[in-house]
């Protein structure tokens, strides 16, 4: 008999029930920097100098990084969707941190953020990491934090509108990735979908080889201006609805590639994005939450930092316990 | 060995030896004399300089690696190319002449690389040169198309393939099933890396480093690191030097296990592909539990570096003795499938002599039995007191030597981080980082090579630094070096074998085209 038939059945179910479920995996994921206390920050100098791609500002007009205010797509920076974020910390620091921060101060472009850390080792009182997989935004203002105020006016409405091009698709989504000059790592964080831990086929979502039948564009890099004919091709080879998500902050803004002669800085002047997932690279977990986020298909449960809190440790400890139990049982050979 | 124990031996050597020769043709020919005592071409460049183009060889030997260089006089638009003497420049001359606009007099085919332009004067990158153009577009039109005989046609395999992969045509030309010729059109990602470099100061250099090719960033960081600690003469920690070793084996383990992956899915083997991928995701999820990025980035800096993992040792031994238990079971049952076997066996092969006359690196070299193991042949960090293990060799360069190579590796990856999880549990509280005179500003003016074998082979980095910027970098992957080998190995193959082919040489694009 083969021997895969075993070997196949040797660890039990691995993949995720995420999100119906709980993951501590994807709960406890350290994403983009953010800003915990913008007050901290007030009138230090030398904050826009710690970030080597520009993701810090600190004018004191409310306005947001320049990356945020050039976003040709949307009508100034929304609201990201409280509802769909899985940050924890990031929840309750922020809208405190929003009502402080028109008074002045410090933000941070998560789209711009290539997650190096400098600033939070610098400055740890004011900046911080967001946990979650929930890094992803229906626009790019939206990557913003703390959230730019009296901008949020539209974004039920982009919700409302994604969600009405998303709806025929139900539970049969297929994608197509193009990559439009990234580092190589994104590709493996998609194909890492395909695997047997997140396995986005248990959610009806399938990767196709021709834009013919795909729905759902995936476009990681920095917009390699090779890649600017090709994108376009088979964006354009798309039926409608289509869905389009920049995956990766180099998908996002050009991150730490761009300027260069040969990127277009993102590839949102090839196409039009409409979720923006910053991450360098992103996670699966991240990757699957922009996804489902597109799709309106995250839940909608809204729960309290510390109802997170508890149910992160409830699941950590249930993971551990049942690791434990499989180790005595002795899963080795 | 608990005590403050001097890493990386490889290392402390100050710049590595420049050899000025008086002209082009006094450069190749010591470079063909080099190349004829057994030392390896290990790369060409070429950097604007004031007063004119420099040509910069790199050869690799025990112990180091050997700068040739030569200078161009100001305003030369042309040299007498290497290539006609030496196949293994055919690339590097290609991307001298995209980058500089200098053309190699008598190169064999002098195809626009990775910047294909319909107007051949117009600006060029130049790296080293201050400025530049803002934007280049690149035109795929002034390519030449061309068909070796009749009955032939060519199928376009890219950029916008089926499956997450990374940008890049394959040009197939077939009769409709053998494969007598293969043409590669690797532009289309190009993100003007070594441009983008220039103006950095040396720590954001490392940020980029790090993003140069995404799936070998560890590598990339550790090679760039090491130019500058050898610039700076700077002496890295021994349990910094142990973490760098615990990362760079991960990154290792975490790539082959993903051609492992790959070559299965080719063959259709549903299990096998599950099987490789969960112990991939392991060993990413554990790379993130060290340190909080699945690709380790952010833990290699300047001097040493930046933390120790955040998993003790034990629970680090006790990972990876869970994972050579589930990895060994797999492999031993995949290299037992026959129905696996046969897509592998005589497929792809590299003929051990072209390895040898090419360089060939990694693992594609291994397989064809050529080693030059940058970890053996010129150690660092902590790899001159840590045993690699002894492999049988390899020589038949089909796709199952390089896959028998790898799971060779991977087992040798374990090997080496159960030595390193083990000495770091040994280790008391010692400072993780040696300052940097280039990082901290105290020199502001040095240029060196460094190295580091990276998943898929050496990784080489010429940075030079001038007022405390870095003035030019060029990083060359091993990717580079061995993706033109591609064009030597579908002889007898036919369309179905390309996948096998491809997968197993393990490459990344990125680190290609830059």
């Amino acid at each position: 008999m083969s021997p895969w038939v075993l070997r196949g059945l040797r660890n039990g179910v691995v993949t995720t029930r995420w999100p119906a479920r709980p993951d501590p995996y994807a709960s406890g994921w350290r994403g983009p920097a953010t800003v915990l206390d913008p007050a901290a920050g007030e009138g230090a100098d030398g904050l826009e100098g710690l970030c080597p791609t520009g993701a810090i500002s600190t004018q004191p007009d409310g306005a947001g990084p320049d990356g945020a205010e050039r976003d040709g797509t949307q009508p100034d920076g929304a609201e990201r969707d409280g509802a769909e974020r899985d940050g924890a910390e990031r929840d309750g620091a922020e809208r405190d941190g929003a009502e402080r921060a028109d008074r002045g101060r410090v933000r941070l472009d998560q789209g711009k953020c290539i997650l190096c850390g400098r600033c939070v080792g610098a400055r740890p009182d004011v900046f911080g990491w967001s946990t979650g997989p929930g890094a992803a935004a229906l626009t790019r203002g939206g990557l913003v934090v703390p959230e730019i105020p009296g901008t949020a006016e539209n974004l039920a409405a982009i919700r409302d509108g994604l969600r009405a091009r998303t709806a025929a698709l139900q539970r049969s989504v297929h994608l197509r990735h193009v990559d439009a000059g990234s580092d190589g790592a994104e590709e493996q964080e998609i194909y890492a979908l395909l695997g047997p831990v997140y396995d986005v086929h248990r959610l009806g979502i399938f990767f196709t080889a021709s834009p013919r039948h795909a729905d759902v564009l995936l476009v990681t890099g920095a917009g390699a201006r090779g890649m600017i004919a090709p994108l376009r091709r088979t964006f354009d080879g798309m039926p409608d609805p289509k869905i389009v998500i920049a995956v990766g902050t180099d998908a996002v803004s050009g991150g730490l590639v761009s300027p260069s002669y040969a990127t277009t800085g993102g590839v949102s002047d090839t196409v039009g994005v409409d979720v923006w997932l910053p991450g360098s690279p992103p996670s699966p977990f991240s990757i699957l939450h922009a996804l489902l986020l597109a799709l309106g298909r995250l839940p909608t449960v809204q729960q309290t930092a510390v109802q997170q809190t508890a149910v992160r440790q409830a699941a950590e400890r249930q993971t551990a316990e049942r690791r434990t139990q499989r180790r005595d049982q002795g899963e080795g050979q | 060995m608990t005590g403050g124990r001097a890493a990386g031996t490889g290392l402390t050597g100050g710049i590595p030896p420049i050899m000025p020769a008086s002209g082009v043709n006094a450069l190749w020919d010591s470079v063909m004399r080099d190349v004829a005592a057994g030392r390896r071409f290990a790369g060409l460049m070429a950097t604007q300089r004031p007063d004119g183009v420099l040509l910069s060889a790199h050869i690799a030997e025990p112990g180091g690696i050997v700068i040739r260089e030569a200078q161009l006089p100001p305003g030369a638009t042309s040299y007498p190319a290497l290539t006609p003497r030496l196949d293994a420049a055919f690339w590097y001359e290609r991307l001298i002449h995209d980058l500089h606009g200098i053309s190699p007099e008598g190169h064999p085919r002098l195809a626009p690389l990775v910047l294909p332009r319909r107007d051949d004067a117009a600006p060029r990158p130049r790296p080293g040169a201050p400025g530049g153009p803002a934007a280049i577009q690149p035109d795929e039109h002034s390519l030449p198309r061309h068909v070796m005989g009749p009955g032939l046609f060519t199928i376009p395999h890219g950029p916008v393939r089926s499956g997450v992969l990374e940008s890049i045509e394959y040009l197939v030309e077939t009769p409709g099933e053998d494969i007598p010729h293969l043409n590669m059109r690797v532009f289309y990602k190009h993100r003007g890396i070594e441009k983008r470099f220039e103006g950095m100061t040396p720590g954001d250099g490392l940020l980029l480093a790090e993003r140069t090719e995404g799936v070998a960033s560890v590598a990339h960081a550790l090679a760039y690191c090491h130019a500058i600690e050898r610039m700076s003469g700077a002496e890295v920690p021994w349990p910094a030097a142990l973490v760098r070793v615990l990362h760079a084996e991960l990154e290792r383990l975490a790539n082959h296990l993903d051609t492992g992956t790959r070559l299965a899915d080719a063959a259709g083997l549903a299990v096998a592909t599950a099987r490789f991928a969960l112990h991939k995701e392991t060993v990413l999820r554990l790379v993130s539990r060290m340190c909080g990025s699945r690709f380790g980035r952010g833990v290699v800096v300047p001097g040493g570096v930046t933390a120790l993992p955040r998993l003790d040792a034990a629970d680090l031994l006790t990972e990876v003795a869970r994972l050579e238990r589930a990895i060994t079971g797999d492999v031993n049952a995949a290299m037992g499938t026959s129905s696996f076997l046969d897509r592998l066996r005589r497929t792809g092969p590299l003929r051990p002599e072209r390895a040898r006359e090419h360089g060939a690196l990694g693992p594609v070299g291994r397989a064809s039995g050529y080693d030059d193991d940058a970890r053996r042949g010129r150690p660092y960090d902590a790899y001159p007191a840590l045993g690699r293990g002894d492999w049988l060799p390899h020589s038949g360069g089909d796709a199952l030597d390089r896959l028998r190579v790898r799971w060779d590796e991977a087992l040798g990856s374990l090997h080496l981080l159960r030595q390193a999880a083990d000495e770091l549990a040994g280790v008391g509280d010692q400072p993780l980082r040696a300052d940097c005179a280039v990082v901290d500003g105290t020199v502001t003016d040095g240029r060196s090579v460094g190295w580091a074998e990276a998943p898929q082979g050496e990784v080489l980095y010429d940075l030079r630094i001038e007022e405390g910027r870095i003035t030019r970098c060029r990083p060359r992957s091993a990717s580079f070096h061995n993706l033109v080998l591609f064009h030597e190995v579908f002889a007898g193959d036919i369309l179905t074998d390309f996948p096998f082919i491809e997968a197993s040489f393990g490459l990344s694009v990125a680190g290609v085209v830059l």
